[in-house]
């Protein structure tokens, strides 16, 4: 038998294949089934939005801090108001803030939920994701009654919110999380611990503590690598520290620390957590206004601070430089998104083909947030 | 330890490397001299007393007068963070990377880059990230004019106010 000639191909993967969750690109270098390397290819959803602050002024640019993130554009709004209040030393009603931590949580629970469901059309199961979009369907009607709108909310504002809870909000949310929290049972039943998917997720593409730090990964796929740290409760903002809550991480209980099904697995473990801050703040919710004083020109003194928001994909870095006029002199963004792109270039090396799609997922890689 | 304490010590190191310490709120720097950045960087991630493992967020500033690379370091140990800035001139701006430092650096020096300008000395791959590899200039430069068309794709459109406000004439 002769022996078969093989050779390295270049393969084009994107910039509109369905499962790589926005306009993304890779370059893989292949020599059959086993990746030599993927080069992520990025930009093609840049709409320059740090260059859109420095000509909109601050309250202006509350609508494009959507845009950054349109999956969980409440943690962009919040990023954007807490470093202006910072600069402009700004205090924000309880109220106001118990109500970012509602809509926010929210947020959470529904981008979660579309990770988990993406999950699982990335890897050949249409299943679950009806499963979890239906419930995300139901977050966000919530979130449309308290804004608006579905996905770029615009709410907050810098000194508060927007809006007020609406009358009966409030029972409908905790009917909600009555629901939500036998259901998260049932995607495990259903599909977390289906053999399947165990199978297909676990050992894959592992990911180590210190890896995980020096390419600044944040927020799950930190914590999937097994280092305990949250934002919300290490740096907290806001009223976090008035509620309990527990900070999941990854133990390699699917064999190797740091895996695809770590990091899946942190999705739905946040999701519990988040379900259970939500029905503290629901409870302890205070009376007040919910939007402080705040001029119309808002002009912060010069100066420039960063400030870190734990947003569903992770510590979110807003760093904004003021000049003391009303327009910000520099602002920009460090999304958790952007972190993990960077390291798929390292991780693709010895992959197969069809575990990119896989690492790409259990990232939860949103291509808005990579190119801004 | 606090920011400000965390230069003083950078300062008692390296005496003539820290130019300015900026004690301005909400958050103090440090300046430091552009050709020190790697030895520095290098002390303060391997130095038990600082053990900055992440770099949590590099970027660039334009000034008009002067170009700044901003670096945001964080401790997970420690729990405790510190602002490192250098000055560059704006032509020709060149700083060495810290991408084998912090693994990090390697896209975020390549945005600063891209949209900035600012050539990092020693990167494995100093391509441009967000932009198309033939765009013209460096868009987050305060001086920076759009060109008006792409390859024949043109970026400016007329107002359809404007032009619904001409039919009528």
């Amino acid at each position: 038998m002769s022996t078969l000639r093989t050779e390295e191909m270049t393969l084009n993967m994107g910039p509109q294949h369905p499962s790589t969750h926005g306009v993304l690109r890779f370059v893989i270098k292949t020599d059959g089934e086993v990746m030599r390397e993927a080069i992520p290819d990025v930009g093609y959803l840049h709409r320059s939005i740090e260059k859109i602050a420095e000509k909109v002024g601050y309250h202006g640019f509350m609508p494009y801090t959507d845009r950054v993130d349109y999956v969980c554009a409440m943690f962009t709004n919040q990023g954007w108001a807490m470093a202006c209040e910072k600069l402009g030393n700004v205090e924000v009603p309880r109220r106001g803030e118990y109500c970012r931590v509602i809509a926010t949580e929210f947020n959470r629970l529904a981008s979660h939920l579309l990770t988990v469901g993406l999950m699982g059309m990335d890897i050949g199961a249409m299943t679950p994701f009806l499963h979890a979009l239906r419930e995300r369907e139901m977050i966000n009607d919530l979130i449309e009654e308290l804004c608006g709108a579905r996905l770029t909310f615009n709410y907050m504002r810098i000194g508060g919110v927007g809006w007020d809870l609406p009358p009966g909000w409030r029972e409908k949310a905790l009917a909600y999380l009555d629901h939500l929290e036998p259901i998260l049972n049932e995607y495990n039943a259903l599909f977390s611990y289906n053999k399947i998917c165990v199978e297909r997720l676990a050992k894959v593409a592992p990911i180590t503590p210190e890896e995980a730090i020096s390419y600044n990964l944040v927020g799950p796929n930190l914590r999937a690598s097994g280092v305990k740290w949250d934002v919300r409760k290490d740096m907290a903002y806001s009223v976090y520290p008035e509620f309990e809550f527990d900070v999941p991480i990854g133990s390699g209980e699917w064999g190797m620390l740091g895996d695809s099904m770590d990091r899946y697995m942190m999705r739905i473990r946040e999701m519990g957590q988040s379900s259970r801050i939500l029905r503290q703040a629901l409870r302890q919710i205070p009376d007040g206004p919910v939007l402080g004083k705040v001029v119309r020109n808002f002009k912060p003194p010069a100066g420039e601070c960063q400030v870190r928001v734990e947003s569903a994909r992770g510590d979110q870095g807003w760093y904004v430089v003021s000049d003391g006029t009303s327009y910000p002199w520099r602002v920009h963004v460090r999304t958790g998104s952007f972190a993990a792109m960077g390291i798929i270039q390292k991780l693709s090396r010895g992959l197969m083909i069809a575990d990119l799609v896989v690492l790409i997922a259990s990232l939860d890689v949103i291509a808005p947030e990579i190119d801004r | 330890m606090e920011p400000l304490q965390i230069y003083e010590r950078i300062k008692q190191r390296f005496p003539d490397k820290v130019l300015e310490i900026v004690d301005r709120k909400p958050d103090p720097f440090a300046v430091l001299a552009a050709d020190a950045i790697g030895e520095i960087a290098r002390c303060l991630r391997d130095d038990g007393e600082f053990a900055m493992d992440c770099l949590s967020n590099e970027t660039g500033v334009d000034h008009k007068d002067r170009i700044e690379v901003v670096y945001h370091l964080f401790s997970y140990r420690h729990r405790h963070g510190c602002v490192l800035k250098v000055k560059l001139p704006r032509e020709n701006p060149v700083v060495a990377t810290v991408e084998e430092i912090w693994r990090a650096a390697n896209w975020m020096e390549r945005e600063i880059f891209d949209l900035l300008g600012v050539n990092f000395e020693g990167h494995s791959d100093m391509r441009r990230i967000l932009m198309p590899e033939d765009w013209p200039g460096y868009p987050l430069r305060k001086d920076f004019v759009e060109p008006l068309e792409y390859h024949g794709i043109s970026t400016v459109r007329e107002s359809p106010i404007i032009r619904l406000d001409q039919k009528k004439k």
